[in-house]
């Protein structure tokens, strides 16, 4: 907070800062490698009996290698994959619960997240298909705001229509909302696509405006330019504290 | 991990060189050869080598599964019934899986059979079929989800293990009841889950008798569980408070494996 205040020269001098909050950048990384581990343990789960006609590549999926696992325990290399399936589940669960009851609980998601109405969404997503839509530290465009609520959705899907698919007796409710455990393994399918295409993007545009990777890492990155007037300076604080 | 009368426990010379769940041979040169390389999902997270066969990291998720062992066991409600279903939702040609091929099934004599005992059982006496099936019997209509993840849905016939085991003497307060079968598979429940209503010892599959690919004699239905906590081919029941493990558990999937 040393040069930067939103009292002072508003409007004026100030520049251009992404902060996060430690808790954020903690649980961030956290959901990050978890997601990470359940994809690509997942994909080779998948490849044991596919739904679709098609299988993901062995190499990019994580399980072991299989033929140590066949040396050692006479096994084809499915064993390790829901290994790490059921161990990333509990890292996703711990940090991923954490992140969603600090955002809310903080302000952070109101902050950061809203005001958002569908236009918004609509009026910049058209200008980010003609490169015209600028991505400001500290301050998220309504598609960017779109797709941080999406992804938080996304997982909350994946988390219960996984539980759905792990106890559909103990859990048979879970299923049932699903309209079966057929269906609900097809929603936990497609929800992965969905996070995948949010990862995808996120790790694009991260390369395109590499400071917000410094901002999640150590907290706060400024750009010196001087833009526009601040007209909200609040939409400033995302996960600041 | 042992210490149980694992008398069919496969031997190095009984095992196939590469196991098997389905029936189905997949892809499995192409998966000898991209498993040679690396894991590139285990790339993102260290570089350079895969995780997944590091030591302290199989010790680490070997000692997470068991944890997750015992989270099953606290969910596991003995009360909470898996989902039935009509008799038009049942799949007549039901999928077999063993970790050899269909060819290799067991062709065991009906006439000659007898199903042992062992463990803290009262009575040991060996029991033929035609006194098996004087037993009352029950048939479900369930799902069985496999590990996998494909699932069917079946209707099996048989006696339930809780009534069998109370015939027998068993101490129902032991921790484990064991399976021993002809084709060297093995497996074990935990006694809760045995004593669970729609657990049974199945004779029949759709009305008939089991065929040999579907586990003739028997095989035990536990709609509670995986499929592969379903051992076919059933020779010998122990009931035991040492942990007894099985095929594919000792082979790194979880345990309890509950629905």
């Amino acid at each position: 907070m040393s040069d930067h205040s939103p009292t002072s020269n508003a409007g004026n001098s100030r520049r251009d800062t992404q902060t996060h909050a430690g808790l954020v950048r903690l649980t961030h990384w956290g959901n990050a490698i978890a997601v990470i581990i359940m994809i690509a343990s997942g994909w080779r789960i998948y490849d044991w009996s596919p739904i679709f006609p098609f299988r993901f590549p062995f190499e990019i999926t994580l399980g072991g290698d299989v033929g140590m696992s066949e040396a050692v325990h006479n096994e084809d290399g499915l064993a390790g994959a829901l290994q790490w399936h059921f161990a990333g589940m509990w890292l996703l669960a711990v940090s991923f619960v954490i992140y969603v009851g600090y955002g809310f609980g903080s302000g952070h998601f109101r902050r950061s997240f809203f005001p958002l109405d569908a236009r918004a969404i609509f009026r910049d997503f058209v200008s980010a298909l003609r490169l015209r839509l600028g991505h400001r530290l500290g301050r998220y465009n309504a598609v960017q705001k779109g797709a941080y609520i999406a992804v938080v959705a996304a997982i909350i899907v994946m988390i219960v229509s996984g539980l759905a698919i792990w106890k559909p007796t103990q859990f048979r409710e879970l299923a049932w909302l699903f309209g079966g455990y057929d269906i609900a393994r097809i929603v936990h399918f497609f929800g992965m696509c969905a996070i995948v295409l949010f990862l995808v993007v996120h790790l694009a545009l991260t390369l395109l405006v590499p400071k917000t990777l410094v901002a999640m890492i150590f907290g706060r990155a400024s750009n010196p330019a001087m833009r526009e007037p601040d007209h909200s300076p609040t939409l400033n604080a995302g996960g600041k504290r | 991990m042992s210490g149980q009368p694992n008398v069919h426990r496969p031997g190095a010379q009984a095992l196939p060189t590469r196991l098997r769940r389905s029936g189905r041979l997949i892809d499995v040169e192409r998966r000898l050869f991209f498993g040679r390389s690396l894991s590139v999902g285990a790339l993102a997270l260290l570089a350079g080598c895969d995780l997944t066969d590091d030591d302290d990291v199989q010790r680490a998720l070997n000692g997470i599964s068991r944890w997750n062992d015992r989270v099953q066991a606290a969910l596991f409600n003995p009360n909470r019934l898996a989902p039935t279903y009509s008799e038009s939702a049942v799949i007549r040609d039901f999928r077999s899986n063993a970790y050899y091929g269909e060819d290799k099934v067991p062709q065991i004599d009906g006439q000659s059979y007898k199903l042992e005992l062992a463990g803290l059982i009262a009575d040991k006496r060996p029991w033929t079929l035609d006194q098996l099936y004087a037993l009352p019997q029950e048939t479900q209509i369930t799902r069985h989800v496999c590990v996998e993840g494909w699932s069917m849905i079946g209707k099996w016939s048989g006696v339930p293990l809780r009534v069998f085991l109370e015939r027998v003497g068993a101490d129902l307060s032991a921790k484990y009841v064991g399976f021993l079968c002809a084709d060297g598979y093995y497996g074990s429940l935990d006694m809760p889950s045995a004593l669970h209503r729609q657990t049974i010892l199945a004779f029949k599959f759709a009305d008939r008798t089991l065929p040999p690919r579907l586990g003739f004699p028997m095989r035990v239905r536990v709609p509670t569980k995986l499929g592969f906590k379903n051992p076919k081919l059933i020779t010998a029941i122990f009931v035991t408070n040492r942990f007894p493990g099985g095929f594919w558990e000792d082979r790194g999937y979880n345990w309890f494996s509950g629905t």
